[in-house]
C-alpha cells in the first residue's frame, strides 16, 4: 500500500523528493560512464579529445546542462535536508528553503549552459 | 515481529522491512549515519567541482589542460580520492532506497549487486584518479 495520497503528492516537498530522487538516479548511472571516460586521459588522449569535441554538439551539450542540472539539484536539495534532519524542521522555512534550492540549481545550469 | 521497528527513510528501510531485529536496527543505523557523513562530505566536493567545471569549460576542455590541472597541485587527486570514496559509499545506498521502495526489491541478493556497484565506483573513480593525476 503506498502511503503518499495525491494531497501528499501536490506538496512541494514531494516534488523535492522525486527531483532528489530522480537526480540521484541518472547521476549513479553516470558516473561509471563519467570513470571510464576520464580514464582514458593517459592512455588514449585522442580518443578522449574526440569524445570531448562530440560533447559540444548541440544535442549532447542540452544532455550534459541537464545533467549538471540534476547535480545541482541533488546538491542544492540534499544540502536542504540535511538542515532538516540535523538543524531542525520550521514550517514556515520549508517554501523558502525549497524556492532556494530550485533557484540555485536552475541558476547553476544556466551558467552551464551560457558558459564558454 | 518482537522488537521495536526501526525505520529510516531514503535509506531503503521501509516500515515493511524486516529489520526489527537487533542485527537490523543497527545495520539501518550505520546505513543511515554512513548515507548523511558521506552526503555532507559530497556537500562540500560538488560544490568545488561545479565550481572547477565552470572554470575548466572556460580555460578549454582537453585531455592535456585537465591532466595539467591535476598535476599543478596535489591537493586535486586528494580531493578527487575523497569525492570518489564519498560517492562509492553513498550512491549504492540512494539506489538500495530507491530499488526497495519503489521496486520492492530487498535482500542479500539486492545488497551483493549494490556492494559490486560500490567497488565499480571505488575502482573507477581511482582509476580515472590515476591515469589523469598519476
Amino acid at each position: 500500500m503506498h502511503q503518499n495520497d495525491f494531497r501528499a503528492r501536490g506538496h512541494a516537498a514531494w516534488w523535492a523528493f522525486l527531483v532528489h530522487r530522480i537526480s540521484g538516479l541518472l547521476l549513479a548511472l553516470f558516473l561509471p560512464v563519467h570513470f571510464f571516460v576520464l580514464s582514458q586521459a593517459l592512455s588514449r588522449p585522442a580518443q578522449l579529445n574526440d569524445f570531448l569535441a562530440w560533447t559540444r554538439a548541440p544535442g549532447v551539450k542540452a544532455a550534459e546542462t541537464l545533467l549538471v542540472l540534476a547535480l545541482a539539484a541533488h546538491l542544492a536539495g540534499g544540502v536542504r535536508l540535511l538542515l532538516v534532519e540535523f538543524v531542525g524542521w520550521r514550517a514556515e522555512w520549508q517554501k523558502t528553503a525549497l524556492a532556494l534550492a530550485g533557484a540555485a540549481a536552475l541558476a547553476y545550469a544556466l551558467l552551464f549552459a551560457l558558459n564558454g | 515481529m518482537s522488537g521495536a521497528r526501526f525505520a529510516v527513510s531514503g535509506t531503503g528501510d521501509s516500515p515493511m522491512a524486516p529489520s526489527g531485529t537487533r542485527t537490523g536496527v543497527r545495520a539501518a543505523a550505520w546505513r543511515f549515519v554512513l548515507q548523511r557523513a558521506s552526503a555532507a562530505v559530497l556537500g562540500l566536493c560538488v560544490f568545488v567541482h561545479l565550481a572547477s567545471i565552470v572554470y575548466a569549460v572556460r580555460s578549454g576542455l582537453s585531455a592535456e589542460a585537465i591532466v595539467s590541472r591535476m598535476h599543478a597541485n596535489p591537493a586535486w587527486p586528494a580531493f578527487y580520492a575523497i569525492f570518489v570514496v564519498a560517492v562509492a559509499i553513498h550512491a549504492p545506498l540512494g539506489l538500495r532506497a530507491i530499488v526497495d521502495e519503489w521496486l520492492g526489491l530487498r535482500g542479500f541478493v539486492v545488497d551483493a549487486v549494490l556492494a559490486l556497484f560500490a567497488l565499480v565506483l571505488l575502482g573507477g573513480g581511482l582509476y580515472a584518479i590515476r591515469a589523469l593525476a598519476g
